[in-house]
């Protein structure tokens, strides 16, 4: 019979181990994913990927209107959507202690942060592509909105609420009326963990497809026009993906390396922005 | 000492306070206006659906677009399967992962592995999908002989790994699930467990806790509330998750009890079908199956929220 | 109760009551407050006399659930009155807090703040306006050549008499400060301290702290609060040497609290 004291540390030894192993196994599949997508990915990578349209199967092309598609498209979700959430965002941190309407949109926000992609798309397709009778870049724009206005709500509420209330204080002694106190104190103060906010949004969407599916679509040659079927990315990549065409799968892979390169140096850009101005608060 | 005090300019700073008010209330009414505008759009499209097949819609497995007929037993199984699968691999793995990086990585190592954990975090689904057809399934439909001949025969478990090794299926999905919510949930887990003030951990330490106890009596009380919110988060993912489940999962409208079959899930079901579904009847059987989605995932978040107030109140009142 | 005999008062408060929710903050508060003197409110915590200086601003209000009752009478209108305007009082009565708060943005800015929001003045002005604010708060010296950097790139110290300087830079009537030095160190408090001193030939200055040596350096009356009562209130001379109420020597001589 071993003592309590061996029982213990052979408890210890083992779960800890464990928790090493999980740590491998996880790391494992993530490096193994990696390790394909470059393997698979960087010698498809060239110059022309970035000068050609998407090709019929069988001859040569590149990703170009995807490319500007998916561009187009992340920046007008970004720009309708970050003023809405920061200005519902700002209501709820800062006039969020009365009433029924803050708990309200707070819990809402959180349903919508983790709503499922596609039904955000399905809903833009009942209520825009249906009316107007065909996909377009709009009706992507639209979708992907959808999914920033809740992330840029969640981070303005949580940056503002890190405001000191001090600083409301000081201004509002000053004799400020409240709307200068937010848009030249507290907003101001959180300017930076707000602008993180953005930018890990726009990372979010510049990845997501399903909600794209059924809006933008897709469009084989290049569209600068908002209101046809826009080609982007995500979805000539699942589709690429899915054909039995090898010279698709191959673009098909680039494309992916390309997304996860643009996804990974958003969130590390946002992570050093951070970094740099966070301590001054 | 002479200030200047127009009231002009004192009743037009009101109005203005007045105005950001009301603007900044606007937008978080439209906020809750657009989940409004979710449920009743997608109800309004279900409606034929809802009308013609009533409850039955939830039981039947028949998927028959040339018939007319439909019913969501099948993607809704193959949803909650695949997740449920995600979330028994996700949870001990990530917890071994946050136990990892805040307890026992040396110092110089907890950084980097923390931002990997969270940089893993954010790559699009579709990586993880296109990486499972190409690279997971081929490997895997090896292993899958080896399931069915050591597993079986299992009692109980048995009939779930029954079936030709073809690499795709229920298993296939919810494995490359469970690979996606793993940096999920590991990145809560670790913030939270890093939370925990180094002076209750030091004093556990103090009275010769070995670490494995400081982080379940004490680490692990103290963060439980963060750590439900973890899964819930990762269940979440996983329930909605499209892409990764999309290109493994085999798309068969077939109820089949192994897991090594193909399936379907709602979001699956509604990638490949949607754009090329014909017929008024077939469209609003789809949008139902979005419905149900967004009603699952509802319930599931309103849930947590439930349980997570419920834990809250208890720490209240014990200390 | 009221033992000093006040001649000149600035402000006059009459029955004051204060309540957060259903907790009797501050009972039935009678006293009068000197124009252009210090007068320095002291008592152990949780006595009411934060709640008390943050009553004269209507800082509370920013609150739910703080109500006062009863009359704070400055120049000869109720404030407490909800005809107020509460733009207009904040920017009469000044006020500095417990912790340094710049604003996010430069040091310039942090003083022009207040200025521009009831003046418009030229740039010529303006720039007059911060110098003599910066100068009255001892801190032109040392910001003159950085006046373009953040206000939070100074010290602690600076940091405050920032504050202080853009609190009377708005020229405000009286000043309220709220424990202004107990996050300082003990040359920035001198430095705050000697401001007082300068400051109140133009101001009427109330001051909270915790520091009893401190009320006694810089003010000339003294309240003494606790569990929201005005134990007694005088020359802050007399409240030293001679109290009148065994409660307030118990307090002074540190036999309790």
């Amino acid at each position: 019979m071993l003592s309590l004291y061996a029982r213990r540390r052979l408890i210890n030894n083992f779960n800890l181990t464990i928790s090493l192993l999980a740590m491998v196994f996880g790391l494992f599949w993530l490096v193994w994913i990696l390790w394909t997508l470059v393997a698979q990915g960087f010698h498809v990578l060239s110059l022309t990927l970035f000068t050609q349209m998407t090709p019929p199967p069988g001859s040569n092309g590149g990703l170009l209107n995807a490319i500007a598609g998916s561009f187009v498209m992340t920046m007008i979700a970004a720009l309708i959507g970050t003023p809405i959430g920061i200005l519902a965002g700002t209501y709820l941190a800062e006039f969020g202690q009365r009433g029924w309407l803050a708990p309200t949109t707070r819990f809402v926000n959180d349903i919508l942060l983790s709503a499922p992609s596609i039904v955000i798309g399905l809903f833009v397709y009942e209520i825009y592509v249906i009316n107007v009778g065909h996909f377009s870049g709009w009706a992507g724009s639209l979708a992907l909105a959808l999914i920033v206005i809740p992330v840029v709500v969640r981070t303005t509420e949580n940056m503002l609420r890190l405001v000191p209330n001090s600083l409301r204080e000081a201004a509002a002694a000053l004799g400020a009326p409240q709307w200068k106190v937010i848009m030249l104190v507290t907003l101001r103060a959180s300017t930076t963990g707000i602008l993180t906010g953005i930018l890990l949004a726009v990372a979010r969407i510049s990845g997501e497809t399903a909600p794209l599916l059924f809006t933008a679509l897709n469009n084989q040659f290049w569209s600068s026009n908002m209101n046809q079927p826009m080609a982007n990315l995500p979805v000539v990549i699942f589709q690429f993906a899915m054909s039995p065409y090898e010279d698709w799968q191959r673009l098909a892979w680039a494309g992916a390396l390309l997304i996860t390169f643009m996804v990974l140096a958003l969130n590390i850009l946002a992570r050093i922005f951070f970094r740099q101005k966070a301590p001054s608060h | 000492m002479s200030k200047f005090f127009s009231d002009t300019r004192l009743k037009r700073q009101h109005l203005l306070d007045l105005a950001f008010l009301n603007i900044t209330r606007f937008f978080a009414f439209l906020v809750f206006a657009i989940l409004a505008g979710i449920v009743i759009t997608l109800l309004i499209g279900s409606l034929p659906a809802i009308k013609t097949f009533g409850l039955k819609f939830l039981v039947s497995s028949e998927w028959n677009p040339v018939t007319d007929q439909f019913g969501a037993l099948v993607p809704i199984a193959g949803t909650l399967a695949t997740s449920f699968i995600a979330l028994l691999i996700g949870i001990p793995v990530s917890f071994g992962i946050a136990l990892f990086i805040t307890e026992m990585s040396p110092r110089w190592l907890k950084r980097p592995l923390g931002i990997a954990v969270e940089l893993l975090a954010g790559i699009p689904s579709i990586i993880y999908g296109m990486w499972g057809l190409f690279v997971f399934a081929p490997a895997f439909a090896n292993v899958e002989p080896w399931l069915t001949e050591h597993l079986g025969n299992a009692a109980l478990i048995g009939p779930l790994f029954q079936g030709p090794p073809m690499g795709i299926g229920m298993l296939t999905a919810g494995l490359i699930l469970a690979i996606m919510v793993i940096p999920f949930i590991a990145s809560v887990m670790r913030d939270v467990f890093e939370i925990v003030p180094p002076l209750l951990k030091e004093s556990a330490y103090g009275l010769g806790a070995t670490t494995w106890e400081v982080v379940w009596h004490v680490v692990l009380p103290y963060t439980k509330i963060g750590v439900v919110g973890a899964i819930m988060l990762g269940l979440g993912r996983a329930l909605g998750e499209t892409m990764a489940v999309t290109f493994v999962i085999g798309n068969a409208h077939e109820l089949s009890a192994s897991l090594l079959m193909p399936g379907n899930s709602i979001s699956s079901a509604l990638a490949n079908e949607f754009t090329e579904a014909v017929g008024p009847l077939y469209t609003s059987a789809l949008i139902e199956l979005g419905l149900i989605l967004f009603l699952i995932t509802f319930i599931v978040l309103s849930l947590s929220k439930l349980l997570l107030i419920q834990l809250a109140k208890r720490e209240g009142k014990q200390s | 109760m009221n033992d000093a005999v006040i001649t000149n008062p600035k402000i006059i408060l009459k029955d004051l009551n204060f309540h957060y929710g259903l907790f009797h903050a501050l009972k039935s508060v009678n006293l009068s407050i000197p124009e252009k003197k210090v007068t320095a409110f002291i008592g152990p915590s949780g006595c009411g006399k934060s709640t008390l200086l943050r009553t004269f601003n209507r800082m509370y209000e920013l609150y739910p659930k703080q109500v006062a009752t009863g009359e704070i009478i400055l120049d000869g209108e109720n404030i407490l009155d909800a005809q107020q305007d509460l733009n207009r009082l904040r920017a009469k009565v000044g006020m500095v807090f417990q912790k340094p708060t710049p604003f996010p943005m430069s040091i310039f800015d942090n003083i022009t703040f207040g200025v521009k929001l009831y003046e418009s003045l030229n740039k010529r002005d303006m720039a007059d306006r911060v110098e003599w604010a910066l100068r009255k708060a001892a801190l032109w010296n040392e910001v003159k050549d950085k006046l373009k950097q953040n206000g939070n790139s100074l010290s602690g110290g600076q940091q405050q008499r920032l504050c202080i300087a853009r609190a009377i830079a708005v020229r405000p009537e009286e000043v309220l400060l709220d424990e202004p030095a107990s996050a300082l160190d003990p040359i920035s408090t001198a430095h705050i301290e000697e401001l007082i001193h300068e400051l109140k030939k133009d101001y009427t200055i109330i001051i909270v702290t915790h520091n009893m040596q401190q009320a006694a350096r810089v003010s000339d009356y003294t309240a003494y609060m606790y569990l929201g009562e005005l134990i007694e209130f005088g020359n802050t001379d007399m409240i030293f040497t001679t109290p009148k109420k065994t409660a307030t020597e118990d307090y002074i001589t540190g036999k309790f609290g």
